[in-house]
């Protein structure tokens, strides 16, 4: 792993903090975290498919703003995301 | 962040910074263009030199180096959604839009992961195979991790070697193609395709993962997440416990923006000519959008594009021979990893085909084509515009796609009311 991996860079996830090695994206702070990020149409579970940006299913809300792809944006200190709409 | 909007028009604006954009950039660069290149990811580098720390070779160095000391006005962290206008593309970042002038563009927009789908495909850590690769190189942890790596194409060899660098256990790769057509590529002793190891220097960190062809997922299970899979392998099923699912079925080329400009494309392939350039005057395009062919035929084309867009045409003509050679491999893979007709039986009536609007099988199934289907069921009506579904489709229905309509992705609100009054 390199350098910047190590140094660690913490966000809430519904709530909860949750510690992520920096220039994680957030789509890997909600892994970690172990919860899916949305529920699709029918209520399923849903998580990161694609990791580059054009699936969607990576869609949770990040400081308010709701829709945001969170395997394209990288984990800042104090990000509050929420995967429950 | 500044005002981007009143800019002069760059001479060569790229789009995409991967390996075809960055050589396209650097090239008209260093002959004394007026350049831009905008990607939607935060760094440069593409699908194959992501993670903007990590060591990604000799070459990609050199480019990176080359690419970060040239004059070029780097717009990373922005997506080209809409041109407005002949000339004029709008780029939305987030939290700004910006309106960016060109006298020439390349097009070097890359292509994504074909996803078939299959009972369980939906559940989560069911990903792509370059998909939970890109993961990984974004900080998500698999050591001890069980990853199965399925479906086709030379990927899914070097998310296997790279997965398990970062300590996954690979349990078994499978790749639905026939040892048949897998020994046009060259089977290596060890029974491994070997000219594919080669060509990605992985011969080493593959020799101790199983390799079955002729295999393919048939199923994904768990309850709130994934569990196992069951294999489909020479005619047997297999289940294997496992914590991910790298599934991607080879690539497919980015081509909405292109379609969007009005270049013509056949059998889903921007067409181009001897320079690169497409229908369309002074719009080039190189890399995987004119065919899937890796990352030397990206670079080539990316260079020849460069070097046109400023008028260089002699030191462009210099690479053509280069070009041909990447080319032949291009059709190599294309006739080793053809999907096998099974594959359309996969999905059963239940199974979600439209990940977006939850649209399953059984409810396309009526349907004559796409454009039908997306009328009456929804189907890639969602946010992701068709670009998981619509490879699918046009595999299991042999549907067509359709006209592209801007923005060509989802784009805020704000953004939004720009395109509607064409500014
Ligand atoms: C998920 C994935 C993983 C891969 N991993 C490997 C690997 O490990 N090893 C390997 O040999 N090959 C890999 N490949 C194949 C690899 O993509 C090619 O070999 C080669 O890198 C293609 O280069 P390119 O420049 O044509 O495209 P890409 O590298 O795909 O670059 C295209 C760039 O354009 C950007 N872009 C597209 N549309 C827009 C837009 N509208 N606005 C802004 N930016 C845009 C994309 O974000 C992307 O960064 C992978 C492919 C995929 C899809
Ligand atoms: S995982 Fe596909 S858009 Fe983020």
């Amino acid at each position: 792993m390199h350098d910047s991996l190590l140094r660690a860079v913490t966000l809430s996830v519904n709530g909860s903090p949750v510690a992520v090695p920096a220039g994680a994206t957030v789509a890997v702070a909600v892994a970690i975290a172990g919860q899916p990020c949305r529920r699709s149409v029918s209520g399923e579970p849903r998580g990161p498919l694609c990791g580059m940006g054009i699936c969607f299913e990576c869609r949770v809300s990040i400081n308010g703003t709701p829709h945001c792809r969170s395997c394209q944006i990288v984990c800042e200190p104090g990000m509050e995301v929420r995967t429950d709409g | 962040m500044m005002d981007k909007d009143s800019q002069q028009p760059f001479d060569v604006l790229v789009i995409g910074a991967g390996p075809a954009g960055m050589a396209a950039a650097v090239r008209a660069a260093e002959r004394g263009g007026r350049v831009g290149i905008v990607d939607d990811n935060p760094n440069c580098g593409g699908q194959i030199w992501r993670g903007a720390e990590d060591d990604h070779g000799q070459e990609a160095t050199a480019w990176s180096s080359r690419l970060r000391n040239a004059d070029i006005t780097k717009l990373f962290g922005m997506r080209v959604f809409h041109q407005p206008e002949t000339g004029v593309l709008l780029a939305e970042g987030t939290d700004d839009v910006c309106e960016l002038r060109y006298t020439n563009l390349v097009l070097a927009t890359g292509a994504r992961e074909r996803f078939l789908p299959f009972p369980g495909w939906t559940l989560p850590n069911v990903m792509g195979a370059g998909g939970l690769q890109a993961m990984v190189k974004s900080g998500l942890p698999v050591r001890g991790k069980r990853v199965v790596v399925a479906g086709t194409g030379p990927l899914l060899l070097a998310v296997a070697a790279y997965l398990r660098k970062q300590g996954a256990e690979i349990p078994i790769i499978c790749e639905q193609a026939s040892w048949s057509s897998l020994a046009r590529f060259g089977v290596g002793l060890l029974g491994r395709p070997g000219k594919i190891t080669q060509g990605l220097q992985l011969k080493k960190e593959l020799a101790e993962i199983p390799f079955a062809a002729n295999s393919w997922p048939i199923g994904a299970h768990g309850g709130q997440v994934l569990e196992s899979v069951t294999i489909s392998r020479g005619g047997k099923t297999e289940v294997i416990a496992c914590d991910f699912l790298a599934c991607g079925f080879h690539l497919v080329p980015n081509v909405e923006l292109q379609s969007l400009l009005g270049c013509q494309i056949s059998g889903g392939f921007v067409q181009v000519d001897e320079f690169q350039q497409t229908s369309v005057q002074r719009v080039f395009c190189a890399g995987e959008p004119t065919g899937i062919g890796g990352v030397e035929l990206a670079l080539v084309e990316g260079q020849i594009a460069g070097l046109a867009a400023v008028g260089e045409k002699n030191a462009a003509q210099k690479l053509f021979g280069e070009r041909r050679e990447s080319h032949r491999f291009a059709r190599m893979l294309d006739r080793a990893f053809r999907l096998r007709p099974e594959l359309r039986s996969l999905p059963s009536a239940e199974t979600i085909v439209c990940r977006c609007e939850d649209v399953p099988y059984s409810r396309l199934q009526e349907h004559r084509s796409w454009r039908a289907a997306k009328l009456h069921s929804r189907c890639g009506m969602g946010p992701c515009q068709g670009r998981v579904c619509g490879p699918a489709t046009q595999f299991l229905f042999q549907w067509n796609p359709d006209s592209v309509r801007p923005p060509v992705f989802p784009a805020r609100v704000g953004s939004l009311g720009r395109v509607v009054s064409g500014l």
